[in-house]
């Protein structure tokens, strides 16, 4: 296998797409969002709980390829618990983190387990893939109730 | 047949095509990918062009550029000349009657939407129905559905058996005294099923129904007759016939040409034009308002001429060898499925493998060097019916090879053993 698809498809990644942690509905969620990939076909829904300003819980359902899959998996784990704006910061680094931006401003430390998606970056046309239960994550957060879009 | 027997009656057939002298005459196919040879299997997504086609291109922007039927220029003479010479060629090419039949379009998709235009708003009235089938692209579909919106037309999708080819009882049930229009593919651009034509129109033309067919992906491996076939409307785009990209063809029976308001208003469609009202220029001209695809249309000319060099014959027979070679190199492959297993296909393969989604094979074997497209090939429908995301889709053309086949086999190896 050449290099940069090791790095892409990781170990950690790989165990993601087989076992996706929090891999289900959320009957008490206060916000549902859905994001779509026209371009691949990628679905996932995100559903998050809320107590005051901290997430309290976060789980995901969808079809899509391994890296949209565990990234979504490794996000849902990644975000319990965290206090809103933490949330949203983590975003941010996780956009930095996998497109072609500085690697520096993405802080890998901040980042923790997330730091795997790093490879995504030298596959341009899997940005997406990484990215979408991101967006979807934000909307909901954010309240948009329109379904989000790569597109 | 053992794989042995088919590989060398494929190279049999590679001989006698010249598939080799062939391939030298396409520049890209010499070049790298990902630091090793390319392997191009999209050819259903657009072909590559050969050099004559690369020069007429040239040619006409270093030579010949001008506009056309307007200049009082050397240059107006002769780009007008070949313009109208590439259209007697395309006639030509499709056993058309006329050259006046023949509309420039940019392609299949724009040669659909004008039929969709003017012959919907003229022909179909509301509650009349458009059959269409399950395998058609969203160009086949989405122009229909706007203009039943417009037209409160309806439309009826013939389905398709599980080998992916039309269900023609049920074709049959649909056609009745309600039907205005039948848009259909030649063939298949996810599974590349060809569907039976020559039913299809005969069965419609008994209940005095005309019929429109995509044949995007039919043209670049099948020679077509319009005048055999007897269809009304045949669409095609250059790009996937080794011509280039933003040229197509719309071929019309001249009393529908005749019939139909104009698509698009502007110059060159017009007899005269006065403020108290316009006549309009006779067909093809009526339909290509606006400066065209000049050099586009001569270079699909000259792609017609290099295709004209083979015999059709040979072409289909080479192809029909290299998809049973790679139909069969593909079953030896662990966990993997072909979606799409009619009898008459063209060589197109879309196939999934077992927990592995169609966007992680494409990248894996893009970095073998090996060009496939992942995802819904614009049929979602297709898919549905078939209870699948996406696929991966090898589209083969006359220039690939059964190496090219066995480098595709090797690489879904390497696509196992990453998810194994």
């Amino acid at each position: 296998m050449t290099t940069d698809l090791r790095d892409l498809y990781q170990q950690v990644i790989l165990d993601h797409q087989r076992s996706p942690r929090n891999f289900h509905g959320l009957p008490d969620a206060d916000r549902v969002s859905t994001g779509y990939n026209p371009l691949c076909g990628d679905r996932v829904t995100v559903y998050v709980r809320f107590e005051g300003q901290r997430l309290a819980e976060a789980s995901f359902q969808g079809t899509g390829c391994a890296i949209c899959m565990a990234s979504a998996s490794m996000m849902t784990e990644q975000i319990q618990g965290r206090p809103v704006d933490e949330v949203e910061d983590l975003f941010h680094r996780f956009q930095d983190l996998v497109t072609a931006g500085d690697l520096l401003s993405a802080d890998l430390g901040r980042l923790g387990k997330l730091a795997v998606f790093a490879g995504v970056r030298q596959f341009p046309m899997r940005v997406k893939c990484a990215t979408l239960p991101w967006h979807t994550l934000r909307a909901a957060v954010c309240d948009q109730r329109a379904e989000v879009s790569t597109e | 047949m053992s794989t042995t027997t088919l590989q060398s009656a494929t190279k049999r057939a590679a001989e006698a095509l010249d598939v080799a002298g062939l391939r030298r005459q396409f520049p890209i196919l010499g070049r790298a990918a990902r630091d090793r040879p390319l392997v191009y299997l999209d050819n259903a997504a657009t072909s590559q062009k050969p050099q004559a086609v690369i020069d007429a291109l040239l040619r006409f922007y270093t030579e010949d550029c001008s506009n056309i039927h307007r200049g009082a220029h050397l240059l107006g003479q002769r780009a007008s000349e070949a313009y109208d010479a590439a259209r007697v060629r395309v006639q030509r090419f499709l056993g058309a009657g006329s050259d006046s039949e023949i509309i420039f379009v940019r392609g299949t998709t724009e040669a659909i939407n004008l039929v969709a235009q003017a012959f919907g708003t003229r022909h179909l009235e509301p509650g009349q129905e458009i059959i269409i089938s399950t395998l058609e692209h969203h160009a086949n579909i989405v122009p229909w559905q706007m203009l039943c919106q417009r037209r409160g037309t309806r439309l009826r999708i013939v389905p398709v058996d599980e080998t992916g080819q039309l269900v023609m009882d049920a074709y049959e049930r649909l056609l009745g005294p309600r039907t205005g229009l039948v848009a259909v593919t030649h063939a298949s651009n996810a599974l590349g099923t060809v569907t039976p034509l020559r039913e299809i129109i005969a069965l419609a033309h008994r209940q005095g129904v005309p019929v429109l067919v995509d044949g995007a992906q039919a043209v670049p491996h099948r020679r077509v007759d319009v005048s055999q076939l007897d269809c009304d409307f045949y669409a095609f785009s250059g790009h996937k016939v080794f011509g280039p990209t933003g040229i197509g063809v719309l071929y019309a029976k001249r009393r529908w040409l005749e019939a139909m308001p104009p698509y698009q208003g502007g110059g060159g469609m017009i007899s005269s034009v006065r403020f108290q009202g316009t006549t309009y220029a006779d067909p093809p001209h009526k339909f290509e308002a606006g400066t065209p695809h000049i050099a586009g249309a001569i270079a699909l000319g000259a792609a017609i001429d290099f295709l004209d060099q083979y015999s059709g014959r040979a072409i289909e027979e080479y192809e029909q060898q290299l998809l049973e070679y790679a139909t069969q190199s593909l079953a030896s492959v662990p966990g993997l499925r072909i979606i799409g297993t009619a009898p008459d296909k063209v060589p197109i393969l879309s196939f999934v493998l077992q927990g592995i989604h169609p966007h992680d094979v494409g990248t894996i074997l893009d970095r073998y060097g090996i060009a496939t497209r992942t995802g819904h090939h614009c049929a979602q429908p297709l898919m549905e019916r078939f209870g699948v995301p996406a696929t991966t889709r090898a589209s083969l053309a006359m220039y690939n090879t059964h190496h090219e086949i066995d480098a595709l086999i090797d690489a879904l190896h390497k696509v196992n053993e990453v998810f194994r």
